[in-house]
Parts: C-alpha cells; structure tokens; sequence
C-alpha cells in the first residue's frame, strides 16, 4: 500500500514528514501495529516513532530495512524476536522476551527489562539502563564474528546466562549500595561466552568458574561500557574502575563424560 | 578395568571364498577387520562389530557371515541377555546407556492389530490402475465454512484461507538435524521430496546453504537449541515446526557430540567447531500454553503470516488434552511422535519406557478434537514406526492428514537399523559427519532410492483405497469403519475407536 492511502486509512493516527513516521498506538492491536510498520518499512521510511505503545507483541520482528524505531510506553513481549539489523529504542520499560533469538540489530531501553530478554540471542545487542528479569541471555551462542551482546546497568535475576553457549553479558551493578547479587543458579550449563559482573555472585552453577579479568577482557568490555554509557548519559570511567569479575564456563563439554558406550 | 561385556556377534569368514580383497577392511568403520601381512590373512575382531552387514553386502564373494553370538547367560525371561550388558556396561562406566533408532520392543505395536476393509459384493471396489485416484492432500488450517460469491455462473471464493502445504502424497519425511545426519543425506530427502511434490524437515540444526533451493519443499524446524534460526532460515522453508518432543525421548533434550560438530557443522548451526551443541528439554520461552501461542504467533509474525506453523509433541499420556491446547494455541498443524519414533541417540532408559504408542495417541488425539468441534483449525500428523504404506494408511483412518517417516527413509538409503547411530561412525555414511563416511551416500542415488520408496508406498495405498470402494485419500481419514482389531482389549479398541475383527 502507498504513503498517501497508509496515511488515509489511519483515520488520523500516522503522520509523515521526511521519511520520518509518527504513530499513535493508542489502543491498536498488535497485528495492526505489526502490518502498519511492515508497510512503512517496504515504502522506505527510516525512522517510526511510535506512541502510546502499551503491550503490543513482537515489534520490529519482520522489518527488512536499515530503520530505526522509537518506542514511546512499554511494547510487549517478544520486542525484536528473530530480528535482524532494526535499531530500536524504548522509552520506558520493555517487558518479557525482548531480543527472543534475535540475529542483528539493536535495542536500547530507558527502563528495566522483564524476563527472557535475549533468550538464544546470536548477534546484534541489547542496552537495558535499570535491571532485568528472570532467565536473562539464556542460551545465547556465538558464531566467527556473529558475538552478541547485552548489557545491564542494575542487576538481574536468577538463571542469568544458563545454558550460554557464547557471546558476551555485562552486568553493571549501578545503583547497588552492596554489590551483590540476589541471581542465583548463575550460568547454569554455561559452555561457552563470558558474563562480566561488577559484584559479588554468591549463588553459581558448578559448570561457572570466577576469573580476573585481562586486558583481553577490558578489551571487549571497554567499549560495550562505553555504548551503553553514550545512550543514558553515563560515566564510563566511573563504571569501569570498579570491580568486576569474568564468568567462564569451565568446559565446553560439560556432558562429555554422561554416558556409557 | 577387564570389560565383562561379552561380544554380541561373531564373525565367520568362509576361507575358501575370501580372496583377501580388503573391501571388507576398507568398509567397517568400526575395525573390526584387519589384513595381516606376514601371514598373507584376513582376521575379524567380533567384539567391535555392530552388525551393520556393511561388510557382508559389500563382500564381493560373499564371504563374511555376521551371527548372533552363540554364547549366551543362561536364558532368563526377567534377566535377558540386554538387561545383564547394560548392568554391567553402567558398572564400568557409570554412564546413561545410550542407543539409536526407535523402541525395538514388539508389544508397543498396534499397527499389526489392526486390519483394513474391502469391497465385497457391494460397494464395488476400484482398481486404480484405471480409474483416477487421489493422494492429494493440503496441510493447515481449514475454514469453518467456505463463503461464495455467486456472479453469472461464475464462482469466486470470499473466505481467505489459511497458508497451506500441498502433499502429492500423505508422506513427508520427518525431522532429522543436519549433524544427526549427513549433508548428502539432507540432499537426498530434500531432492526427492522436492521431485515428488512432499516436504523433508531440517530437524534443528538448520539448513545449510545449498539445500535453500529447495525451499518450496522445505519444513524448517525451531527447537529448544534455535541452531541455525534466523530470519532467511525461517522464511526459507514452506513451513515452520515448532518441535516441543520428540517420540524417542519424550521431556528430555539432546546433545549433539563435540565430535560431530565439524566445521561444516558448525558453519549451519552456527556455533563454534568441536563444541557440544546442547538442546536444553524446554524451550525456555515456553513453559505453558500461553508462551506456546506467544511463540507461535512470534514465528506467524516473522514470516508475515504466509506459511503455517506447526508444533511437534511427543506421545503422552496426556496427548489428548495438550493438542487441544496446541491447536487453541493457534498451530496449524499438530505432530504427534510415538514411541517407536527413531532418533540420533537417546538414552535407551528413556527411549523403551517413556510416552506412548502413537496408535493410541493419535486415535485419543482426533476423538478429542473432534468432540471440542475444533479438528479443523488444524491438521494432524503421525509419526513414530511406520513401516510400512499399510500403518500410513490405518493412521490416516485413525484421524492423521499425513504421516511423516524417518527410519524408513533411512533405510531406503542403506541404514540397517543397527542402533547405533549415537557413535557417530554409521558405516552406511547416515549418521556422521566424518567426510570418509558421508560419501557412501551419492545425493543422486539416494534421491532415487527415496522416490522409488514414496512411489511404491503411493501405489500400494492406492491398491489399498481402491480394494475399499474409496478414490479420494481425504475419504479416509478419521474413517474408522475401515478398520477391525485383533487381539485387542475392549479397552484399547475403545481408545482407537474401533471396532473387533467380526463385530
């Protein structure tokens, strides 16, 4: 469908200037939202902000082009799952599922996470400014240079980076008056990737050792700090002179000697 | 540690018909033969071999006999033989037992205890040989009822319908991941379901670059691991599977061996080479029937709602109630895998004793989607031992819109069910991912083989249908009149809903 008939249609809640879209979600069902965004990004518009989001699933799933997406309230569940290359942010708080086997691209949130977010992650990142939920970067993998990553400014909950399989997890600690967490099972059945925690981790899975970091390490961390930093006008200095500690699987077979041939 | 297992085959080799060849050598991949050269003989070390008649077949003098070893503990109809060698091998090993392939206990059959119709004096049968018979068959979502607009003659249908898949044949082959098996055996199912109009599934561990021109023909699957799983996989495929169980192993994951993940391997499912590529058992994101939808409509979204999703589920006790969940989740089809189903490896604790027949699954499972008036809204698959055109046919007259088969794709490529898949070193060049092995399969001849499989098990279901006086495949479905038990309890038959042989 074009511009002009998208902008009739809409009765009111789509408007368009240079290449720039502004919706009005205000009550609209998620396929709605879904098939409206779809339509925009087939007619080339690089940037949507859209409004009044309050709940709608799996935005930013299908979108094919390089656009960006301004979510404004709290989108549902499933945010950017099975994404690639969309560049989302969210003001406010994003809930469960966010970044669900996503491939590429970006989500920053201005707010605090709900649980799963980024379930089996292969690439792209996620910045989320407060804490994070349950089961966060489960299973995530890593593939050459496919290495994705999330970063958290508070703290997360239990099951962080259970099953992980690659990639990188930050987890920052702002905000903390005693650095240490309440997560337990951390890394549970981790076999691959790294979680960096600035904090104590009191409750891990056996297959988790606690390392220093190295200068490999600050490598890495330096500038995902320094990203997520530039988007809540942060200082990274400050976060990066504290203490953090390396989270390593200390196999990349832990079920290697399970069974009898 | 001195092993108490005692080989399970031995060896015989006729030395009058060797001719020291070393095919035999060249062959095994367990080592189980070896040419001495001083003495100028040929030598077989029984303990390794698996009884795969790799070398027997390929004897060009028929040479090699393989028997069951003679030397068995005294027979005992509790403490059998497979009993007293797991105990023993888990005593050495302090290991899960593992296996490959399907349940090989023969009570979990139902199949052969049911018997179909034909014609007698009335209704007359048909032959197909002359008259037109239909196999067709569409997989997804149907309609409630059909709205038509009526113009001049002319017919034009209102109602839009859901994504279908088209099925030549009501056959598919079922989920085996690239890592599982070989790339050349990908290439086979996928060519030869491609050529006769069905669909080959990935299993889990993705589809590799060269198969993507198959997609029309393609199933891609989304399992607990998400190998392989990005948005050009999903909307390569003509449909997406959601695979929640599996019939070998029902509740429980897999993990794919550090050893198979080669670099190719690695390259499809995108995880690093020599890695174990782990299956956690639940699909993080789905812990009810509300995440199930959640995911369902994730995957409906990411591919524009074009193709239809299904969802795998092993054989339970509870089967009947969580595919009326499934297909209220919004699934357009429901894969139900029974016992019998085959596997790369599983734990065989797991395997002979965990779910349920698939006769009695898909019977509760049709009866129960029936009742709730929702049979519709999605399409049913059997899969789980079938053998043979005749079980594809009685599960189509219990409820199934099509069957999918594993094993016997196998098969038809050379796999002799030795059951030992898990090794990784199938000297019929299936199940590996060693480059030595995976050449035995030719794509060109396997694709062959596999069409020459679904034609003759097309013709038999035709000869079959049209011995019953029925010339539309759809005219048997959930058609449980055709069928009579033997041998059954009156509970059982009640469960399959059908009546005894005579009654």
């Amino acid at each position: 469908m074009a511009l002009e008939e998208l902008i009739k249609e809409s009765a009111g809640s789509l408007t368009i200037k240079n290449k720039v879209a502004k919706i009005d979600a205000t009550g609209m069902y998620y396929r709605d939202l879904n098939t409206l965004l779809r339509q925009l990004d087939k007619n080339g518009i690089e940037n949507i902000q859209v409004h009044n989001v309050c709940g709608q699933r799996y935005l930013g799933t299908d979108l094919k082009g390089n656009i960006k997406l301004d979510l404004y309230g709290t989108p549902g569940n499933d945010l950017g799952s099975f994404m690639k290359g969309v560049d989302i942010t969210v003001h406010g708080n994003v809930q469960d599922a966010c970044g669900n086997t996503m491939d590429n691209g970006k989500i920053v949130v201005h707010g605090r996470a709900g649980d799963l977010a980024g379930n089996s992650m292969r690439g792209g990142k996620i910045f989320i400014r407060d804490g994070a939920g349950y089961r966060v970067g489960i299973h995530m993998k890593e593939y050459m240079e496919k290495r994705p990553s999330i970063v958290i400014g508070g703290t997360a909950q239990d099951f962080l980076g259970e099953y992980m399989a690659g990639g990188v997890l930050a987890v920052l600690g702002i905000g903390m008056k005693q650095k240490v967490h309440d997560a337990r099972f951390v890394g549970t059945g981790m076999h691959g990737g790294v979680i960096y925690i600035q904090g104590e981790v009191r409750h891990m899975g056996e297959e988790v050792a606690v390392r220093e970091l190295d200068t490999d390490d600050y490598n890495i961390l330096k500038p995902l700090v320094e990203e997520f930093c530039s988007y809540y006008d942060m200082d990274a200095t400050k976060i990066m002179d504290g203490k953090f500690n390396k989270l390593i699987p200390v196999s990349s077979r832990p079920y290697g000697n399970l069974y009898a041939y | 540690m001195k092993s108490y297992v005692i080989p399970e085959y031995i060896i015989e080799r006729d030395p009058n018909r060797c001719i020291r060849c070393k095919v035999c050598v060249n062959q095994c991949s367990y080592e189980t033969h070896c040419y001495d050269e001083e003495d100028d003989c040929m030598t077989s070390k029984s303990e390794n071999c698996v009884n795969c008649q790799r070398c027997a077949t390929f004897c060009p003098t028929n040479a090699i006999t393989i028997k069951k070893n003679p030397n068995v503990y005294r027979n005992n109809a509790n403490w059998t033989q497979e009993a007293l060698i797991g105990i023993k091998k888990q005593a050495e090993t302090g290991g899960v037992v593992l296996t490959g392939m399907g349940c090989d206990k023969p009570e979990l059959t139902y199949w052969d205890r049911l018997l179909i119709n034909a014609s007698q004096v009335t209704n007359p049968s048909i032959d197909p040989l002359r008259e037109p018979m239909e196999l067709r068959t569409y997989i997804g979502s149907k309609p409630e009822k059909l709205d038509l607009d009526f113009n001049n003659g002319d017919m034009e249908l209102k109602t839009k319908l859901s994504p279908q898949l088209t099925l030549e044949t009501p056959i598919m082959f079922s989920a085996m991941s690239y890592g599982s098996v070989s790339l050349n055996v990908h290439k086979s199912l996928a060519r030869a379901a491609s050529e006769y109009g069905t669909y080959y599934n990935t299993g889990e561990g993705g589809l590799e670059k060269s198969l993507y021109k198959y997609s029309d023909h393609v199933i891609v699957q989304v399992a607990s691991g998400r190998f392989g799983v990005h948005s050009e996989y999903l909307n390569a495929g003509a449909a997406v599977e959601i695979k929640i169980g599996q019939g070998a192993k029902p509740g429980i994951g897999g993990h794919l061996p550090g050893e198979k993940v080669s670099a190719e391997i690695s390259k499809t499912r995108m995880i690093p080479m020599g890695t174990d590529a782990l299956s956690p058992a639940p699909q993080h994101d789905i812990y009810s029937i509300e995440d199930l939808r959640q995911l369902i409509f994730a995957l409906k979204e990411a591919v524009d709602y074009t193709k239809p999703v299904f969802v795998k589920i092993a054989a339970v006790h509870n089967a009947a109630a969580i595919a009326s969940g499934i297909v209220r989740a919004g699934a357009d089809a429901v894969v139900l895998d029974g016992i019998r189903g085959g596997t790369g490896a599983a734990p065989r604790i797991t395997r002979d004793n965990v779910g349920i027949p698939i006769e009695l699954a898909l019977a509760a499972v049709d009866q129960r989607l029936r009742e709730e008036g929702i049979r519709n809204k999605a399409s049913v698959i059997a899969a789980g031992g079938i053998k043979s055109s005749g079980d594809v046919l009685k599960a189509i007259a219990l409820g199934a819109d099509a069957c999918y088969i594993g094993t016997a794709a196998l098969v038809a490529l050379g796999c002799t069910v030795c059951q030992k898949c898990y090794t990784g070193k199938c000297p019929w060049g299936i199940a590996t991912t060693d480059l030595w092995l995976t050449k035995r399969i030719n794509p060109d001849i396997g694709a062959q083989r596999l069409k020459g499989l679904l034609r003759g098990w097309s013709l038999e279901i035709m000869e079959m249908m049209g011995g019953m006086g029925i010339n539309a495949i759809e005219s048997v479905r959930g058609n449980r009149l055709v069928l009579r038990g033997v041998g059954l309890t009156d509970t059982e038959l009640k469960v399959l809903g059908v009546r005894a042989a005579g009654e």
